[in-house]
């Protein structure tokens, strides 16, 4: 009985129920049960929805906690002493007898109260699947009949199908935000774990990143978050000076200059960018950037890394381009032609209307957007592991390499790891960090743009 | 019911009559011998938008130190003639403009005149009231900034109270010079429009329908001011009203589907039309 097969009973039953309740009504209707308040189909997607609704209910809470059921059964199954004993070995050999019950089959010797608990296991799934699918099919079709019962002239099918699709979408969205709100628990719990290893103090002031592996807990490594932090700002920084005035100027030029067919090509062009995975945006620091500016470098006589913050800011801000550009672009469009008109009627040229008029008119949408690519950057990962150089030491040399929050994150939890010291739960604290960062950004920035909308709409 | 068919047929048959008048269209100008001297003048002015010609021909004098109305229907190449005065079409893309638009006997579409210059002189005051997001005296001061009329900053003050004063606007305002001039109601923002166009120091003002956005008595205070600007500038404006255009103007121009159908003294026009389209207009059997 697998998921498949249950999806189409639950298709099965959802056509049919739409089909009784549509030849119901209509049968009534034709055999004068006076005028309907809603039309076939209604009544035909209420009834399925009184039909689906139980059986998926059923089916929904028997994938959330049957394997509960099934590990609590096995272990009925096993012998006392090994039971009691719980941790790895117990676990072990549950995911045997489920793997033998399933009959893939183990490595090593099958013991016999191995065997016996896989037969009894498999007899129990069946039992239970059985059971829990016919109840989800009795269910189901019951509830079919009693929806079917309540077809009436007056019933107010529409209505009801209408607030079933309100609830639906309502339990789509609430899923994001769960989600959100799971991945945000998750991270302070780790967090907090952390903390227990290393003060808080020693994490956010410190001046020295050095994560000593080490088997056990305890004060071995030291975990500076200072050094991550500026080399993650250094880069941000480099970034918007590149991105900045050439997204804002690609911007006006698009918006304001650009004749039509100019812009129809130019827009698109400049969009890629924005689709370009950022690892490859990495090679590209890697292989070309990099070696670049180190040659260029040695001929002015300054010593640049191939890897630094420099390769990584400079690649970065390109990519942030086009996420300006776009940006600015929708913004400098909301400011209304009258304003624009208004400063050419008195005599102003174009670049004089840009700079007087538009531009800060258009500003606090234009900051809005820069707070947003600035959280977009210093969230960015692929690019700065390959070409920052990976170096967690507090310098303010742009030249030289860096690291950053993200590179830790990926150098912490890369490899073997299990998360119980602080070598791999630092990775949560950074983690955290970085999200109230970026957090922090949007939410000036989305404050910003919307007091901005509200200006000229 | 009856009276929509009549303004339809109207409407139908004014169109067809001016697809006859097409090869050989004349405009019915009544002489006014009261007129001030016209130093701005339109000769044979045709406007395309892309393939779609929006303006056939159009030739009238503006005298000057009086205002002159160019009334008609939506859509009848008032406001694109008007824009034609100072350049504003060059702005938009795909617009073209033939003919000859003088003023003092310079070309406006002349190759080596300047634009800025032009719109210096020649101001302009839009539909809706569009000052910028800045404060009030920043709004007025504008002009003068980028066209470096005020030596210092005492000058640039007197260029803007002078201003204000002239758009009866100073006295309402003259505690709040440098709060936003978006902050003002919507009759005191067009007046505020008015003021920055006086700044520069214009001598032709065009309207492009200034009253359109604004409540009865905001439009009373505008005719008003209109009316005392007079004396000292050339202006034209575009209405939609034309109880407007009766009270405010001296001179009237009607414009129908592109092509100016009459013009002449404003009392001719309004008591004594003698074009049926004219008539019909200012009857409200078309528009």
């Amino acid at each position: 009985m697998n998921s498949l097969m249950i999806a189409a009973i639950l298709l099965v039953l959802l056509g049919l129920a739409y089909q009784v309740g549509w030849s119901r009504s209509r049968a009534l209707a034709t055999s004068g049960g006076g005028r309907f308040h809603s039309r076939f189909h209604y009544h035909g997607a209420l009834v399925a929805i009184w039909a689906v609704a139980p059986a998926a209910l059923i089916l929904g809470l028997w994938a959330l906690f049957g394997q509960t059921v099934s590990a609590s059964y096995v272990q009925s199954l096993l012998p006392v002493e090994l039971v009691s004993a719980g941790g790895n070995p117990l676990a072990t050999a549950i995911s045997r007898v489920r793997a033998l019950a399933s009959g893939y089959g183990v490595a090593g010797e099958v013991a016999d109260y191995e065997a016996a608990a896989a037969d009894a296991l498999a007899r129990f799934q069946l039992i239970v699947t059985l059971i829990v699918v016919g109840s989800a099919a009795a269910c189901g079709i019951l509830a079919l009949l009693f929806a079917r019962r309540r077809i009436t002239p007056r019933l107010r099918a529409r209505n009801q199908v209408e607030r079933a699709i309100t609830l639906l979408l309502v339990a789509c969205s609430a899923i994001a935000i769960l989600t959100t709100v799971g991945i945000v628990a998750s991270l302070v719990s780790e967090a907090i774990r952390f903390f227990t290893f290393v003060n808080p103090l020693d994490f956010f002031f410190g001046t020295v990143w050095n994560p000593v592996f080490s088997s056990t807990g305890g004060g071995s490594g030291r975990y500076g978050l200072l050094p991550l932090l500026w080399g993650t700002t250094m880069i941000a920084i480099i970034a918007m000076l590149v991105a900045l005035p050439i997204g804002l100027m690609t911007a006006i030029y698009l918006n304001q200059y650009a004749p039509r067919g100019v812009r129809a090509v130019v827009k698109p062009i400049v969009e890629i960018l924005a689709g370009i995975p950022t690892i490859v945006y990495g090679f590209f620091a890697l292989t070309t950037v990099g070696p670049f500016l180190s040659g260029f470098g040695a001929m002015i006589g300054l010593d640049i890394r191939g890897t630094s913050a420099l390769t990584a800011g400079l690649v970065m801000g390109i990519m942030i381009i086009p996420f300006i550009s776009s940006l600015s672009d929708d913004i400098l469009s909301q400011v209304p032609t009258s304003l624009r008109d208004g400063s050419y009627g008195l005599g102003a040229t174009q670049s004089e209307t840009i700079r007087r008029v538009l531009l800060p008119a258009a500003l606090p949408g234009i900051v809005g957007a820069f707070l947003l690519a600035v959280s977009r950057a210093i969230g960015e990962t692929m690019i700065v592991v390959l070409a920052a150089g990976n170096s967690p030491v507090l310098r303010a040399n742009p030249l030289e390499p860096t690291s950053t929050v993200t590179v830790s994150i990926v150098n912490q939890l890369t490899g073997d790891t299990d998360f119980t010291g602080p070598q791999s739960l630092v990775a949560f604290a950074l983690g955290l960090t970085l999200f109230v960062i970026t957090l922090c950004l949007n939410v000036v920035a989305l404050y910003i743009v919307r007091r901005f909308r509200e200006q000229y709409d | 019911m009856n009276q929509v068919l009549t303004s339809r047929s109207a409407l139908e048959m004014s169109a067809t009559h001016s697809k006859d008048a097409l090869a050989s269209h004349q405009t019915v100008r009544t002489p006014d011998p009261d007129a001030h001297p016209s130093r701005l003048r339109a000769d044979g002015v045709s406007v395309f938008y892309g393939d779609k010609q929006a303006l056939f021909d159009v030739s009238i004098d503006i005298p000057e130190k009086s205002v002159s109305a160019l009334i008609g229907p939506s859509g009848c190449g008032k406001s694109t003639f008007l824009r034609c005065i100072n350049r504003m079409n060059d702005t938009i893309e795909g617009c073209k403009v033939t003919g000859d638009i003088t003023l003092d006997g310079q070309n406006l579409y002349d190759g080596n005149l300047d634009v800025v210059e032009l719109r210096a002189r020649i101001g302009m005051v839009f539909q809706k009231p569009n000052p910028f997001p800045k404060s009030i005296f920043e709004n007025v001061a504008y002009g003068p900034k980028i066209h470096g009329l005020a030596r210092n900053k005492t000058d640039l003050e007197e260029i803007v109270v002078t201003s204000l004063q002239k758009a009866g606007l100073f006295e309402e305002v003259k505690d709040r010079l440098h709060s936003p001039g978006t902050g003002l109601s919507g009759g005191q923002q067009q007046r505020l429009c008015i003021a920055r166009a006086m700044a520069v120091g214009p001598e032709v003002i065009l309207m492009d329908e200034p009253c359109s956005a604004l409540d009865p008595i905001a439009t009373a205070i505008i005719e008003e001011l209109i009316d005392e600007l007079r004396s000292n500038y050339t202006i034209v404006i575009v209405t939609h009203s034309m109880q407007q255009a009766a009270r405010v103007s001296q001179k009237t121009a009607f414009f129908h589907l592109g092509k100016l159908i009459e013009e002449g003294p404003t009392e001719a026009i309004f008591t004594n039309p003698r074009e049926k389209r004219t008539q019909d207009y200012i009857t409200g059997r078309i528009g």
